[in-house]
């Protein structure tokens, strides 16, 4: 169709992008990661001390482990809020299914940093939800431990992660040709064992995509711990930035990106092969 | 399968296995099914014959349960089966593009609906071994639908409708994706299992030749109704409209009015029964043939015409004639050598059957 040099010639700038952008800073990190630093300064010293630091000290593997827990919180209860959604709009919203469709993807349209501070607005001392239960008699002073901390995180990352959960899970519920469905009950499936034994199998690679979706964004997170978190709530992304910024640890650093870069990669791995494993096409 | 007697008489088999009561269906403004009224006999296989849009598949969908009446009720063996969900009712569809389940095996498909209804595992194996066996699909048992061809995935579906023994099982256009040729080979396989389960087929197809291969009746409807309802041999011997004579076969039509026994029209006239008035005949182009000069019974209607065309086809040719007025007719008669120029043609007055518009 078009010829070599053509093909060539097009990809140059992407090719070109892709290389400066994303291969050279990421060669450069982990260059930096088998580096060190004293005094202020970064010694071009090749040594595995920064990863035996990251293995070694409490402090990094309990905030790695605390964010693999938030960030699977996040995806359990995402899944479990954008499954009944997409399969309710897909399945039961008749002639509302657009609207509803666009009522899920409008707070997509709104800034990440709002909806964060929406959030310090609700759950804060002198906030709308203590204000309300105050205002039921349910508690006389209000709760403290609900902002600043990792249920606040939990929280704030369901609320921005369920849409790009609900996504993927929709389109392929709506990719399930609906003479199977019709199959299924007129072979005497009630609609239980319909949903059971066929939709969610079918849909199996729209929510292997959404839970990754979550998973891997709720991971790399810093600011919802940022803004919600506080010192309990403090998740990796947080000790890598300040490791960058003022602790001047970049070595460490670096070591910390490329293990999460590693750990990502394997899971994005991973769950295209089950995506792969689960569709029919 | 256990197998029912095969072809059951229907006078014999008094209360009609399904009855379908005045049934009326709207999309909206839409009106698809005009009440329509039709009972279907134990062990018959009926075609629901009709152009796209005259709401066969939408009755068929009304007795599978995926659409609800607006009007009307639809009875099988004595139960009413219209307020039951399709899980609920004995019946059993093979979907027009198959619906085979593309993340379960071929065998894992077929016991689908065994599973659904709680049946013993060791049974199910029999069972789905015996039906797969019966389309000739056993070596395929363990093939994802996605590996087989058209024809293959059509049995597949066969086996999975029939291996559940429903009393009914509706077919949705099932061979209308299959080429011309294999159309033809599941036509006789189709035939030929009906007898051997002994279960009633409700078929629905636009093709009227598949539906004259295979049923015991034709219904044939129009813009949702029912148009009209009978062998098909009957409807096509003796089409009670002018719609069912044009759709069944080609036809003649001949507009002619009646004065104390005799047709007459543009071309011709003939002694008939008929009351007198206006009516409309239709006359078969194989009724139509070229006088040969020897003796011609008494009801013979002579006309002659001029040959435009002669269309070839095999045994058979058809001849597209214009008759002296000007009228258009059609003749099809055995091959024989290339015709041209005016010739003399007749018809028996006993082939002119009386349609209403």
């Amino acid at each position: 169709m078009y010829s070599r040099s053509y093909k060539l010639l097009i990809s140059v700038p992407a090719i070109f992008w892709v290389i400066l952008f994303l291969l050279f800073p990421y060669a450069l990190m982990f260059a930096h990661s088998f580096w060190s630093v004293r005094d202020g300064v970064i010694l071009h010293n090749w040594n595995f001390a920064n990863y035996a630091t990251l293995f070694q000290n409490p402090v990094y593997w309990q905030v790695l482990l605390r964010t693999a827990r938030i960030a699977a919180s996040v995806t359990l209860l995402a899944l479990l809020l954008g499954y009944p959604l997409a399969y309710f709009l897909s399945f039961h919203a008749g002639p509302r299914k657009e609207l509803l469709y666009q009522l899920v993807i409008v707070p997509l349209w709104v800034s990440y940093l709002v909806r964060g501070y929406a959030w310090k607005t609700i759950l804060g001392n002198d906030g709308v939800f203590n204000g309300f239960l105050q205002y039921l008699h349910i508690t006389h002073e209000p709760l403290s431990a609900l902002l600043y901390s990792p249920f606040a995180v939990v929280l704030m990352l369901t609320h921005i992660y369920t849409p790009f959960v609900f996504l993927p899970i929709y389109a392929s519920l709506e990719h399930i040709p609906r003479p199977l469905v019709e199959a299924s009950g007129d072979l005497g499936a009630s609609p239980r064992a319909t949903f059971f034994r066929l939709i969610l199998p079918l849909s199996l690679p729209g929510l292997i995509a959404g839970a990754t979706f979550a998973f891997v964004l709720s991971l790399g997170d810093f600011l919802a711990p940022l803004l919600v978190g506080g010192n309990s709530g403090t998740m990796i992304a947080n000790i890598v930035q300040s490791l960058f910024g003022a602790a001047y640890d970049w070595p460490l650093g670096a070591a910390i990106s490329i293990f999460i870069l590693v750990f990502t990669l394997a899971l994005l791995g991973l769950a295209q092969r089950l995506e792969k494993r689960w569709s029919f096409e | 399968m256990t197998t029912a007697p095969s072809t059951p008489s229907k006078a014999a088999a008094g209360r009609p296995l399904l009855d379908v009561r005045a049934v009326s269906k709207r999309f909206g403004a839409r009106e698809v099914l005009r009440t329509v009224s039709l009972e279907i006999a134990s062990g018959e296989f009926l075609t629901l014959l009709g152009e796209s849009g005259s709401g066969k598949t939408t009755l068929l969908r009304l007795v599978a349960g995926f659409e609800q009446p607006t009007a009307g009720e639809i009875w099988m063996h004595g139960e009413r089966l219209d307020p039951l969900p399709p899980y609920k009712r004995r019946v059993n569809t093979v979907f027009q593009h198959y619906a085979l389940f593309p993340h379960l095996k071929v065998s894992e498909n077929v016991a689908y609906g065994l599973a659904a209804a709680g049946t013993q595992k060791a049974e199910i194996a029999t069972r789905v071994k015996d039906a797969l066996a019966m389309v000739r699909m056993e070596e395929y048992a363990t093939a994802k639908p996605n590996q087989l061809s058209g024809g293959q995935q059509q049995r597949v579906a066969l086996a999975r409708a029939l291996v559940n023994r429903p009393k009914l099982l509706l077919l949705d256009e099932p061979l209308s994706a299959l080429d011309a040729n294999l159309r033809k080979e599941m036509q006789s396989e189709l035939k030929s299992l009906q007898r051997e389960v002994g279960i009633t087929f409700l078929f629905v197809t636009h093709d009227q030749e598949e539906a004259m291969a295979l049923s015991d009746r034709i219904a044939l409807l129009r813009h949702g109704a029912l148009e009209q309802v009978a062998s098909p041999r009957e409807i096509y011997a003796r089409p009670a409209t002018a719609y069912t004579a044009q759709f069944i076969g080609q036809t003649n039509l001949f507009r002619v009015t009646v004065s104390n026994g005799v047709a007459q029209c543009e071309a011709f006239s003939f002694p008939c029964s008929l009351p007198d008035g206006p009516a409309l005949l239709s006359v078969r182009p194989e009724a139509i043939a070229i006088e040969a000069g020897a003796q011609q019974p008494p009801d013979a209607i002579r006309f002659s015409a001029v040959i435009r065309q002669q269309i070839y086809s095999g045994a058979t040719e058809l001849l597209e004639l214009r008759t002296v007025n000007g009228t258009t007719l059609r003749a099809r008669i055995p091959s024989g050598e290339s015709l041209s120029g005016a010739h003399d043609f007749v018809f028996s007055s006993a082939d002119a059957i009386p349609v209403r518009e």
